[in-house]
């Protein structure tokens, strides 16, 4: 009998019996598919499996996949995650957060999970709007935006999630969009291989309060994304256009003559964090937005980190002995007559 | 040279905050210690680490009790007051007893630092101490000759004058000085020159007091007497440490604590930041929320998981505490309490946030309270904190004090074979597991964590069903939760041991109190019973659920005085579980009672007997 037939799961096997209450068209759901099937595809362990989220309609993910699942509090999820992995290195511990969620109240969790390389797998899922408290502005929407909160438009200038994450110090860092299941499921699955902090930006549109906001990535990939290929000058429109660093290595876009990418940037996934956030700043509407693994480094985890001094503490001073540490410092004995001795 | 028995002394030791005055103090609390004393000390010292030189407000204090008796206080007043600088005699000398003595370091007393204190005139000229026994030595000079030759600077020198204070106290008091001088070679084994330097000064102090013919006492404060066993010093915060690393094996499982520096919790993450050989994990998170959240998700992966903090940081778990008790989730929250509101007196102490602790969060959030009273009991707080939390799956409040975390006492050594076990057993069988399906005498839900096959459910902030722990918003489905979670606390009762009185369980007066208060409290009531008085003390360890105790005895007194470092808060809730007319002692000035308070309040109280009273009016404390 082979194990790997009985462990092996169907997307079936990772739907919870939980219906699911998100607005009919949200992004959420093709979302929720791709990642249920990319990891029967992976073969994980349900029992090991645990998706942790905040507050927000994204946070409502864990109650549909049949794994471990924690609905915590607003912004708190990359913590609460934080203190599960540490402990309990063994599991895959996935985090679902938003805009709002990760960025705004849960800001200060995502930037310190990040910097210490928490092996966590984020998932934030940007629709640049507060859905569930309906439809307010939130820290990725963009100049102008006209929200119940702003009727005379947003005045905050918008995050850029994923120059976040990399100065955050995230070792992981992807970009998808929620409809683009062969690119989100190859992402998923890098990522689920990866030891350390991913942060993966899900484009993810909200039919109720911000419908087709990312239409203008969406709806023309071959002009408005580029399509990362490690190794591969930055190309796009059908490979006769691309991206070079200019003065002051401001990024331009030029024409691509005869096949001739020689002053194009070429997309390095281990790249220097200088080329990282020059691709960060490819945002719309003046750039195509690159689209795959925007940068990956390989450094210790913080759970591998506390675990080697567990074990360093162990190996120096021998496992701990609870009478020796409660007798350690000056101690005395008092004798039957009532005096110390 | 006359050598003089004393049955016991308080000695205070004050100068900047620079000058090493705790150091100084922890050092001659343990020459105490070692002699067989008994002991209590009570460190006071500004929040400022390093508040500019010989101002006011920067004089740090440590005061010790020492007793050839059993004692439960650091003392009402000082006998001796050892002073650095005219500002440390200036904030300190309101509490020396009159004709104490006054140990002088007239090296300090220049223009410059007298003006600072707000001194018209040298108080050891102008006659204004002739009612004490002062002794005025330049200990700054004595103690830069006695470093003549060595190559430290003029700056390094001054740093070591609290060592010839050391020595001289040492002197006065007959204390051997082997002890003291290994443990400064000890301390400074990093920086042999700084510890050679000390040792010298050291014994400077201590010779000066042999040949300078100003003292012509030496004090002895023969050992007390302890029931028998083994001993050790130990602080209210060192104790909870080991509390909770050895609740945690009682548990059978490891320790994971999360915390953010504040003070002051921050020295229980250090403590147990040592003990990874324990396999415990500790977590300096990114801010309280971090540290709260953290510990649920350990807690929520089956680890016994803590955190800590003070007011102003247990004010910002409150959200995450509120998960916990939804999610019914065993996690213990230490509250090493100090005065408040907002950032308020950070290194005082106070009891103010007991209000906190019971109704601090939002809805219907009820969760156990327990006060540890001294800082040995610390120590059995925190297992039993962790026994609760785990038996019922529920979060702890677990509440100290600034008090009782800095302060010492000798601590009989616990037998840990006699410690009985709780271990924690996590259900691996899927059959007919429902999330919510609870125990029936605890009402707790089983502790199923990642890993388990077959028994993947999901928990959250949401009300949950109560039985399945699906979502449910149906009316009836969230009052009959939030009954559950009242009454899975409310059943802790029957965990809980007999109730801690001393005194008779009729009277006149009941005095009930809670946490640090506890040595002074119990000290006032065995002096007035002495008395021939009517009086008993009832000092409880639950505060949620109340002790079933009191409820048996609260109604046997004609008054019940109620004492506490806030404006009433426990005062409040016997006045409505009870529906007594309890009356208030309340002191909130950042520092502990005194016991002569404690008594003048009571006799003021009973004197009033046998009319009825019917004020409800707070009794004063002018300290």
């Amino acid at each position: 009998m082979s194990e790997a037939v009985k462990i092996k799961l169907s997307k079936k096997d990772l739907e919870s019996d939980q219906d699911v209450r998100w607005c009919p068209g949200c992004g959420d759901y093709a979302i929720l598919a791709t990642v249920q099937r990319t990891l029967a595809t992976l073969g994980v362990k349900r029992e090991t499996t645990v998706f942790i989220s905040g507050i927000g309609c994204s946070s409502r993910f864990p109650y549909y996949m049949n794994t471990y699942g924690f609905h915590t509090i607003h912004g708190r999820a990359p913590a609460i995650a934080s203190g599960l992995k540490v402990t309990r290195p063994e599991l895959d511990v996935w985090v679902i957060t938003g805009d709002g969620d990760g960025l705004s109240i849960g800001g200060n969790h995502m930037i310190h999970a990040l910097r210490r390389n928490m092996d966590l797998k984020i998932l934030l899922f940007n629709n640049q709007i507060y859905g569930l408290t309906k439809g307010q502005y939130s820290p990725t929407s963009a100049m102008g935006t006209r929200a119940p909160s702003t009727p005379s438009g947003a005045i905050d200038y918008p995050l850029n999630p994923i120059q976040l994450a990399l100065a955050a110090g995230a070792t992981f860092v992807a970009r998808a969009a929620d409809t683009d299941a062969k690119l989100m499921g190859k992402i998923l699955e890098e990522a689920y291989k990866h030891k350390g902090a991913v942060f993966i930006e899900l484009l993810q549109n909200c039919p109720v309060f911000n419908d087709g906001v990312w239409e203008g990535v969406k709806d023309d990939p071959s002009n408005k994304q580029i399509a990362l290929i490690d190794g591969k000058p930055l190309t796009f429109a059908g490979g006769t256009k691309g991206i070079k660093l200019g003065a002051g290595l401001m990024p331009e876009i030029v024409d691509v003559k005869d096949g001739n990418t020689s002053e194009l940037l070429v997309h390095t996934e281990r790249g220097s964090s200088l080329y990282a956030n020059a691709l960060a700043q490819l945002v719309q509407p003046n750039f195509p937005m690159p689209m795959g693994i925007l940068y990956r480094q390989d450094k210790p985890t913080y759970d591998q980190l506390a675990q080697a001094q567990v074990t360093e503490a162990i190996e120096k001073q021998g496992a701990g002995d609870l009478t020796k540490l409660l007798y350690s410092g000056m101690t005395w004995e008092v004798g039957a007559d009532g005096t110390r001795h | 040279m006359e050598t003089k028995h004393l049955d016991r002394v308080v000695i205070r030791f004050a100068g900047d905050s620079g000058d090493g005055m705790q150091l100084t103090g922890t050092e001659f609390a343990k020459a105490a210690a070692e002699a067989g004393n008994d002991i209590s000390t009570f460190p006071d010292f500004p929040a400022e680490i390093r508040a500019p030189a010989g101002s006011l407000f920067g004089v740090s204090g440590f005061q010790l009790h020492f007793s050839s008796s059993e004692i439960h206080t650091p003392g009402d007043a000082p006998d001796v007051l050892v002073c650095m600088n005219p500002a440390a005699l200036k904030t300190n000398l309101k509490d020396l007893v009159d004709s104490g003595t006054l140990i002088i370091n007239t090296g300090a007393f220049i223009e410059a630092n007298l003006k600072k204190a707000g001194y018209q005139a040298n108080p050891l000229e102008d006659g204004s101490l002739d009612k004490y026994k002062v002794h005025a030595v330049d200990i700054s000079h004595l103690t830069n000759t006695a470093l003549d030759g060595t190559d430290l600077s003029t700056k390094e020198k001054g740093r070591s004058k609290n060592f010839f204070a050391l020595g001289l106290v040492f002197w006065m008091y007959g204390r051997e000085t082997e002890g003291e001088i290994r443990r400064i070679y000890q301390q400074f084994a990093k920086k042999p020159g700084f510890g050679e330097a000390n040792v010298k000064v050291f014994k400077a102090g201590y010779h000066y007091g042999e040949t300078a013919e100003v003292f012509q006492t030496v004090y002895k404060v023969p050992p007390a007497t302890f029931a028998p066993g083994m001993y050790r010093n130990i602080t209210g915060n060192e104790a909870i440490a080991l509390g909770l690393v050895v609740g945690a094996e009682l548990a059978g499982k490891k320790l994971f604590y999360s915390g953010y520096p504040i003070t002051p919790a921050s020295s229980i993450l250090h403590s147990l930041a040592k003990y990874k050989n324990f396999g415990t994990l500790t977590f300096q998170a990114e801010d309280e929320i971090a540290a709260m959240g953290a510990a649920l998700g350990a807690a929520y992966g089956g680890s016994i998981a803590v955190t800590a903090s003070s007011g102003p940081g247990i004010a910002l778990k409150g959200e995450a505490m509120g998960l916990g008790v939804m999610t019914e989730l065993p996690v213990v929250i230490l509250n090493i309490q100090r005065g408040g509101p907002s950032t308020g007196l950070p290194t005082k102490t106070e009891q103010s946030d007991l209000s906190q602790s019971l109704f601090g969060r939002n809805g219907e959030s009820p969760l156990p309270v327990l006060a540890a009273k001294s800082p040995g009991d610390t120590f059995y707080c925190a297992i039993e904190a962790v026994k609760i939390a785990t038996r019922y799956m529920v979060p702890v409040i677990l509440l100290s004090d600034g008090y009782i975390a800095n302060g010492s006492e000798p601590w009989p050594l616990p037998n840990l074979a006699t410690l009985p076990r709780f271990d924690v057993i996590h259900r691996t069988d899927p059959t007919g597991y429902f999330v919510y399906q609870r125990d029936e005498r605890t009402l707790a839900r089983s502790w199923v964590i990642p890993g388990t096959p077959g028994l993947e459910h999901r928990i959250g902030g949401i009300e949950k069903d109560a039985l399945t722990g699906n979502i449910s918003y149906a009316p009836e489905n969230h009052e009959k939760q939030t009954k559950i979670r009242q009454e899975k606390v409310d059943r802790i009762a029957q965990d809980i041991g007999e109730l801690d009185l001393s005194g008779g369980e009729s009277g006149d007066v009941l005095i009930v109190g809670w946490g640090g208060t506890y040595g002074a409290l119990r000290q006032a009531q065995q002096a007035l019973s002495q008395q021939g008085k009517k009086v008993s003390h009832a000092h409880l360890r639950w505060l949620s659920p109340l002790e079933p105790g009191l409820a048996k005895i609260i109604h046997n007194f004609k008054t019940v005085i109620v004492a506490e470092l806030n404006m009433g808060q426990l005062r409040a809730v016997i006045r409505d579980k009870f529906l007594v007319d309890a009356q208030g002692l309340n002191k909130i000035q950042g520092q502990p009672f005194k016991v002569r308070e404690i008594t003048a309040a009571v006799d003021k109280q009973l004197e009033s007997l046998p009319t009825a009273s019917t004020s409800s009016s707070h009794i004063q404390v002018n300290a």
